[in-house]
Formats: structure tokens, C-alpha cells, sequence
């Protein structure tokens, strides 16, 4: 298998286990990033509270470059298209379907919501389509 | 406070896992993406790492009313599958798919002061005040 790190992988979804608890056991609020991001750009509740949890996701990142000697691995598309027309749908796409990769894909299927699993099921398969008609045209390999 | 002091710690812990995890790198989720060739499972490894984690204490914690600070629980209530979940988690999947980022990956990446994850940003605020006010 290609580029594959389970002891990585597993230490990193450990502690982000570990967060989503800490979080829903404090403030009684599940931590779905995209919601989170929804509502610091579309409500006032919670406002204050949102913008320190998204502060948060760019200070831990930071705190871990300047503490440990790893080498920080960050490949994205150089096409601005891509990133234009995939944000934006990033972005509609959570707000309609009420969740991503945290919020569905982590805290739902672990409340065992039948919503979440079906959502969660449904953008991996999208994603992987997508990305296998990507690579049909030459543009991942 | 200490709910805004929770908040910030949560999202700092966070945004440690994802990029221990690997998963602030859209190479690599693209590679668990990618199936049919070269693929890499760790994704799964991240997912199932947390589960393993949030499952029970959701279990535990499921007839609270209110958290360890006093506030009211708020849990999604929705149940049914409607076309909004069916039709935007797949837009989703087709944008995560075009780039490999998501909404916490794409917020961690502020951290490497990449600008194209700050025009990705800025199209994924686009994508939600369309859903908002259209």
C-alpha cells in the first residue's frame, strides 16, 4: 500500500477523539468543524467561543511545527480552478448536508446516527468518483 | 471563560491530531481517495482512531442534560433522510475530491501560510452563504 501510516494515522484520530470529548463534555456542543465555521460566518451564537475553536485548529499545527523536528508534508493542486470550484462546493455542500468529515464522519457515526453513517458513505464514494474521473483526465496520478 | 478557554483548548488539541495524523496534507487524503490506484487507508486509521474515543464517551454521556460547565446539551435532532443530506454530502464529496481538503484540514492549513487555502476558504464561505440566502 501507497504512502500508508496507520500508527500516524491512529495517534492523530486519538487525539482528535480526545478533542471532540473535551469539547462536547464542557460546552455540550458535538465539534463539527464545517457547522463551526457555518455558524461563526452566518449566526452570533456562540460566536465568541467558535472563532477560539478555529483559532485553535491553526494555534495546535503551529505548536506542533515549532516543538517537534517532523517535516511538515503539504501537497495541494496548483490549479486556482480547482481550489475555487472545490472550495465552493466544500462549502455548500456541508452546509446543506449539515456536516463533513468531523461532524458526520467522526461525531455522528459514533452517536450511531443513521444520518451521519448515510452522509459519511455518501461523500467518500463521491470523493472517490471524483478523484478517479480526475485521474482519467491526467490531472492526479 | 472557561467555556471560550474549553473552546480554544479543543480546538488546539484538534488541530495537533490532524496534522499528526497526516491529514492536513491533501496529497494524502486525495492517496485514500484515490481507490483504484495507489491507494492509502490511513484515513480509515484516523476515522476509526477517534471513533474508538468519542463512541464510548457519547455512550456514557448520552442522558446528560447539561455539560460539565452548566450549558445545555445540543445534539443534532434531524432523523430523517431528507434531500438536503443526500444532495449536499454529495457536493461535498465531489469538492473534497477535486482538492483533499476539508473544512478542518482547510482551516489548519492557515497555519503554513499556503495562499491557496485561503482562497479555498474564501470559496467555501461563498458555498455557504449561497446555501444560506438562495
Amino acid at each position: 500500500m501507497y504512502n500508508f501510516t496507520p500508527l500516524s494515522a491512529l495517534i492523530g484520530g486519538l487525539i482528535i477523539g480526545s478533542s471532540v470529548v473535551l469539547f462536547f463534555y464542557t460546552t455540550g456542543r458535538i465539534a463539527g468543524i464545517s457547522g463551526i465555521f457555518a455558524k461563526v460566518i452566518t449566526t452570533k451564537t456562540n460566536r465568541s467561543s467558535n472563532y477560539l475553536f478555529l483559532l485553535g485548529l491553526i494555534v495546535g499545527p503551529l505548536i506542533y511545527f515549532y516543538t517537534s523536528n517532523s517535516p511538515v508534508n503539504f501537497k495541494i493542486t496548483d490549479s486556482l480552478l480547482l481550489i475555487i470550484f472545490g472550495g465552493f462546493l466544500v462549502g455548500l455542500g456541508t452546509s446543506m448536508g449539515g456536516g463533513c468529515t468531523s461532524g458526520h464522519g467522526i461525531c455522528g457515526i459514533s452517536r450511531i446516527s443513521i444520518r451521519s453513517i448515510v452522509a459519511t458513505f455518501i461523500f467518500i464514494i463521491t470523493g472517490m468518483l471524483t478523484v478517479f474521473i480526475l485521474q482519467q483526465f491526467g490531472v492526479y496520478k | 471563560m472557561s467555556e471560550k478557554l474549553f473552546s480554544l483548548l479543543s480546538g488546539i488539541i484538534f488541530g495537533i491530531g490532524l496534522v499528526i495524523s497526516g491529514m492536513t496534507n491533501p496529497e494524502k487524503v486525495l492517496g485514500f481517495l484515490s481507490i483504484t490506484y495507489n491507494w492509502d487507508a490511513s484515513l480509515i486509521f484516523v476515522m476509526g482512531g477517534a471513533i474508538i474515543i468519542t463512541a464510548p464517551a457519547f455512550f456514557l454521556l448520552k442522558n446528560k442534560t447539561s455539560s460539565s460547565l452548566g450549558l445545555a446539551i445540543q445534539l443534532p435532532q434531524k432523523k430523517d433522510l431528507d434531500k438536503k443530506l443526500l444532495f449536499g454530502s454529495s457536493l461535498f464529496g465531489i469538492g473534497w475530491g477535486l482538492v483533499g481538503l476539508c473544512p478542518g484540514p482547510a482551516v489548519s492549513s492557515i497555519a503554513l501560510f499556503e495562499p491557496f487555502t485561503i482562497i479555498f476558504l474564501m470559496s467555501m464561505i461563498i458555498g455557504i452563504l449561497i446555501n444560506k440566502y438562495i
